[in-house]
This record gives structure tokens, C-alpha cells and sequence, in this order.
């Protein structure tokens, strides 16, 4: 499968996906690790794509989002932001009810 | 000091700030001595007035394309409207660094 296509349908099936270095446990950078962390903190399952292990993502998705930097936080198919959006979002308290109602949203999904 | 003086001055071209810092923070990361790649910018604009977070984000981002694409690794973005900034008055800190290039 050609590496947009990948990316597409990751995005499509995924209602919360985090592009990020490393994973949710053992995070590779400051940013990816203080955005998985905010994220794991609104409590929901959400998937996840290590985009050291997948350097054809890592090529391709800035372009395909129009976003230069990782982590990058998708939510129903659109880009939320990078690290310093969602700890603002975090700070601010939207990013919970928006992880909180997606997941609701999807149960099916979610259970995957 | 010639990324950081050419973002330095973009921004202060682009979006006429009334504050404006860029620190580099390339010594944060397992980087050469004097390297140019880590960056942290806060800015304080009246062009960010009625634009959400993202499209603050991008405006910057688009405008940095060609060093984020050549020179520059990470990016941290603090923008703020001025009603914004005379409420919060600093912007985070960084996280450091874990290893990942």
C-alpha cells in the first residue's frame, strides 16, 4: 500500500490517533512524552503510530497535513495540533471533553 | 545566531509583535555545541486575534516553511493574543529531551 494511502486510512479508522516518537510507555522525545501524557490523562483508548518505526510516515504526513513537527494528535479525521496545542487545550480543560465525547462517539471503534 | 536571527526577524516582519522572544534551545538536546535546531518562540500578536490555536500555529509554521524544512527540528509554539499574554504573563517551559532524533 503506497505510504498516503496508509496514512488515510489510519486516520479514517483511528477517531483518536497520536503520531508520535516512541510509544505511550517508553516515549522518545519531550514533546511526544508530555502529549501522550495529557492525552492518557482524559482516560480513553486511543491508538497510537511510532513514527520512528515508520519512517515512510514520517516522511509523508507533514505534507499530507500541512504540519512540519510530530507529535501530532488527530481526532475524527482532522488535525488537532502538535504538543503546545494540546497541553493548552489540556490547561484550558477542552481537551478532555473532546477525547471523552469521541470516544462515546465510537465505542465500536474504540474496542478494536 | 543566523537562524535565530532570520526567524527573529520574519516574525518581527510578519506579525508586527508587541512581544517577542526566541530562544534557542538546541543546548537542551543531544545536539552539537552551537547548533541551530531546537527552537522555542513566543509571541504576542494582534494578527492572532480571532484565530484558534491551529490556524495561529500554521500561520507561523508557513512562515518558517523553508527554515523548518532545512535547519530548524522542533518548534515550540507560545502565541498569544495581547489580552491573552496580560493574563498569563510567560509562556511554559520545555520538556526535555528523551533521546529521539
Amino acid at each position: 500500500m503506497e505510504t498516503i494511502d496508509k496514512i488515510k486510512q489510519q486516520i479514517a479508522e483511528n477517531p483518536i490517533l497520536l503520531y508520535m516518537k516512541g510509544s505511550p510507555k517508553f516515549p522518545s522525545c519531550g514533546f511526544s512524552a508530555q502529549t501522550v501524557e495529557a492525552v492518557m490523562q482524559c482516560g480513553e483508548r486511543f491508538a497510537y503510530v511510532d513514527i520512528l518505526q515508520n519512517p515512510d510516515i514520517r516522511a509523508e504526513l507533514p505534507n499530507y497535513a500541512d504540519w512540519p513537527t510530530f507529535p501530532q494528535l488527530w481526532v475524527e479525521g482532522e488535525l488537532v495540533g502538535g504538543c503546545d496545542i494540546i497541553m493548552e487545550m489540556f490547561r484550558t480543560g477542552e481537551l478532555q471533553p473532546l477525547i471523552k465525547e469521541t470516544a462515546e462517539k465510537y465505542p465500536a471503534a474504540e474496542e478494536e | 545566531m543566523r537562524v535565530e536571527t532570520l526567524i527573529t526577524d520574519k516574525l518581527q516582519q510578519h506579525f508586527s509583535p508587541s512581544y517577542l522572544e526566541v530562544v534557542n534551545e538546541s543546548n537542551m538536546h543531544n545536539v552539537p555545541a552551537g547548533s541551530e535546531s531546537h527552537f522555542k518562540v513566543t509571541i504576542v500578536s494582534t494578527e492572532f486575534e480571532g484565530k484558534r490555536l491551529l490556524q495561529r500555529h500554521r500561520a507561523v509554521n508557513q512562515l518558517l516553511a523553508n527554515e523548518l524544512q532545512n535547519d530548524i527540528h522542533a518548534l515550540a509554539m507560545h502565541t498569544y493574543t495581547p489580552s491573552q499574554w496580560a493574563e498569563q504573563q510567560n509562556a511554559p517551559a520545555s520538556p526535555k529531551c528523551r533521546g529521539g532524533s
